[in-house]
């Protein structure tokens, strides 16, 4: 699995585009040195070895042993600022080397009321903690369920994005000319419920998909337009792309599809109390299945959240979410499903984030539980994370899923469940 | 010629007020509350606004010592009032490039607005801390350190005026919404900088001091308008319990400097040249 694509090219002719006017070969040379003199290298190193707890006979005993260099290497001009930061992995579960490109581009203000980013990049807008509505950029869920660290959970996207602002409001747009899906569950590292199958599956059923592809045709656009009023910050969105994991089949039900969605919502988050609160909702229209009538593509919904975060004690923090997805069409989806729809029409989902720090805030200890009283299932993200000292950190942690029935969101990875060590220099 | 004393008086008056401006000749007060409020000013409010470069050096009972090097950015709304900080951290490693902001605001039912910026994840956080007496960043420096203690908070005693300093005990109002009793501070009496704090325990014994070691004169503004401002370029806190110290010195300090308003998502998200060169 290769991520990366030809994007310094791009970037290369971006910043020749965007140069102003036609610069003169000595200027260039000029901006070149002073690139070369401004760069900044930074990085880390990793190991990272994880297994799996409970034996799964269609995965690796091993759920993750990988080593990791990350290099970041940024500087900047008078008018841009530059990024290239990449991974190079070597991964013994897939017995292979990696070049993951997290992030290539340029920066630029080119008037007081806008800034522009373009190129590789990783996006995020929000208020949810580990649940998302209206940030439908990538995601890494495979990453995420394995034990990399959650800087990882973010894929990044190779996009524009246009910031305008104003005292009236701001507004970003973020343009991406060709479907970044997330990087979903295929089976490969994770097995997964497979409904075409009735069971459970993983590397003897991996996932094929029909993605979109086509260069500025099968394209995203995501708008943000937000305002903070009193330190209150509200937010409307609104998106138009794709499911961004697999949302569907073909009809002949080989292929895994990602169909037409646009997600309109808002949100607001802010101090309340003691602590901070957040609200955040959307309506998720699947535009290939206005009706509801095709068993076969996701049904639209509404997603709703409310969340609390406070300090409970000294270097203590406990936060508390609700989320609800309710199926708009549910009678005409179950009716037209194929095989039967097993999840009910509302899916509930209560997150708890437990966080405290000691030894002088080098030991982090935290656990994050997702829990569904509808779906019956349960996935906690215990971390311990000690610094030793400026540069090195030792950390262990786990993921552990469990649940009454094997096709639902989380109780489809019960044999999943993972456990992990990590060692990382930084420097 | 009966009017010309009277001038005099005035002129002389006059040159007095404007004396009493100056840093130099303000030994006259000696209302407490007016000592603290003028510390307070020369503490956390020089200039309306104000940037360095601050490298902290955190010093464990084993001698184990670990670094936190960060740009910070502050602007005043009022003085003595709300403010708003930006720290831009450059060390360790780990935390590059991470930003923290906080709206500080001085009304006691008011929690200050607290954001956190992953760059990893760009990732904006809201924070919700309402102990302002939790640790900055890991080091025996706590928040209120760093900001400052709001004054409504205790009850100020001058309790001794020596040759250099006003000595005046701050007790608390609310005792069990802190970990002290009461502490003590040395106040410059020609600066106005708070010299040195002791703090005493619930048993009324010591157990941290923040000691003022080095001070520099900064300038800031041109021709007529140059104002000076004592500055602390370096302190000390040590805890007496657990044995670690942190010293923090403070580097290429400027007031006064030409700050948009930076203090907004937009640079959290892209910090400004000020915070980065």
């Amino acid at each position: 699995m290769i991520f990366c694509k030809p994007l310094p090219l791009k970037i290369a002719i971006f910043v020749v585009v965007l140069s102003p006017g036609v610069m003169a070969q000595e200027e260039a040379e000029n901006d070149l040195s002073l690139l070369f003199s401004n760069m900044d290298v930074h990085g880390f190193y990793e190991m990272r070895s994880g297994w799996r707890s409970r034996k799964d006979e269609y995965e690796k005993d091993m759920s993750i042993m990988e080593q990791r260099l990350q290099i970041d290497v940024s500087s900047y001009l008078d008018w841009a600022d530059f990024k290239v930061k990449g991974d190079i992995i070597g991964d013994m579960i897939d017995e292979q080397a990696d070049f993951d490109l997290r992030e290539a581009y340029i920066f630029t203000s080119p008037y007081d009321f806008m800034d522009l980013k373009i190129g590789r990049q990783v996006l995020t807008w929000g208020t949810g903690d580990l649940v998302f509505i209206n940030d439908l950029f990538s995601k890494d869920w495979q990453s995420f369920f394995i034990g990399r660290d959650s800087e990882y959970l973010k894929a990044p996207s190779d996009a524009a994005k246009i910031s305008l602002f104003s005292d009236i409001a701001n507004l970003d747009i973020v343009y991406t000319p060709q479907f970044d899906s997330d990087r979903f569950i295929s089976g490969e590292r994770i097995s997964y419920w497979n409904s075409n199958l009735g069971r459970i599956a993983g590397r003897d059923a991996i996932q094929h998909t029909d993605k979109p592809d086509r260069w500025l045709r099968d394209d995203e656009i995501a708008v943000r337009l937000y305002k903070n009023i009193n330190n209150y910050e509200y937010a409307l969105y609104s998106y138009h792309g794709y499911w961004k994991s697999p949302g569907g089949q073909n009809v002949a039900a080989t292929r895994a599809i990602f169909p037409d969605l646009n997600v309109y919502g808002g949100s607001v988050r802010g101090n309340v109390g003691k602590g901070v609160g957040n609200l955040e909702f959307g309506y998720y229209e699947s535009d290939d299945d206005q009706s509801g009538e095709n068993g076969r593509i996701n049904n639209s919904e509404l997603r709703f959240l409310v969340g609390f975060t406070q300090e409970i004690g000294k270097d203590f923090t406990a936060g508390l979410q609700y989320y609800v997805e309710h199926m708009l069409d549910y009678s005409q989806h179950k009716n037209s499903s194929p095989s039967g729809l097993t999840r009910d029409r509302d899916r509930h989902l209560i997150t708890v984030r437990l966080t405290k720090l000691l030894m002088n805030q080098n030991l982090r200890c935290s656990l994050f539980t997702y829990f569904s009283p509808s779906d019956k299932d349960v996935y906690m993200r215990p971390n311990i994370n000690y610094k030793v000292n400026d540069n090195l950190a030792v950390e262990a942690g786990a993921n552990i899923f469990f649940g009454d029935y094997p096709s639902t969101f989380f109780g489809q990875f019960q044999n999943d469940t993972n456990i992990y060590t990590a060692l990382r220099y930084s420097f | 010629m009966k009017l010309l004393p009277v001038s005099i008086a005035i002129f002389i008056f006059s040159t007095v007020l404007f004396a009493a401006d100056d840093t130099n000749a303000t030994e006259k007060i000696t209302d407490v509350e007016a000592i603290v409020n003028k510390a307070n000013i020369v503490a956390y409010y020089q200039g309306n606004n104000g940037k360095a470069k601050v490298k902290m050096t955190i010093t464990d009972k084993k001698g184990q010592a670990r670094i936190r090097e960060f740009i910070i950015l502050r602007k005043d709304i009022k003085d003595g009032g709300d403010q708003m900080y930006y720290v831009y951290f450059l060390k360790p490693a780990d935390i590059r490039k991470m930003v923290f902001m906080v709206h500080k605001h001085t009304d006691i039912n008011k929690d200050d607005d607290r954001w956190l910026y992953l760059p990893g994840l760009d990732l904006v956080r809201r924070i919700a801390a309402s102990d302002k007496r939790t640790s900055f960043v890991g080091s025996d420096f706590l928040y209120e350190d760093v900001s400052g203690r709001n004054l409504t908070e205790d009850l100020h005693e001058l309790v001794e005026t020596t040759d250099k300093y006003f000595v005046v005990k701050s007790v608390p109002k609310k005792p069990d919404t802190v970990e002290f009793s009461y502490f003590d501070v040395w106040i410059d009496r020609r600066t106005f900088v708070p010299m040195k704090m002791n703090f005493y325990d619930k048993k009324e014994k010591l157990y941290r001091v923040i000691e003022s070691q080095k001070i520099e004169i900064i300038e800031a503004g041109q021709g007529d308008k140059v104002q000076k401002f004592p500055t602390v370029v370096k302190s000390v806190v040590s805890d007496l319990n657990t044995g670690s110290k942190t010293e923090m010195e403070f580097f290429n300090v400027k007031y006064d400097i030409a700050l948009k308003d930076i203090f907004t998502e937009r640079y959290l998200r892209r910090p400004p040249k000020e915070a980065r060169r």
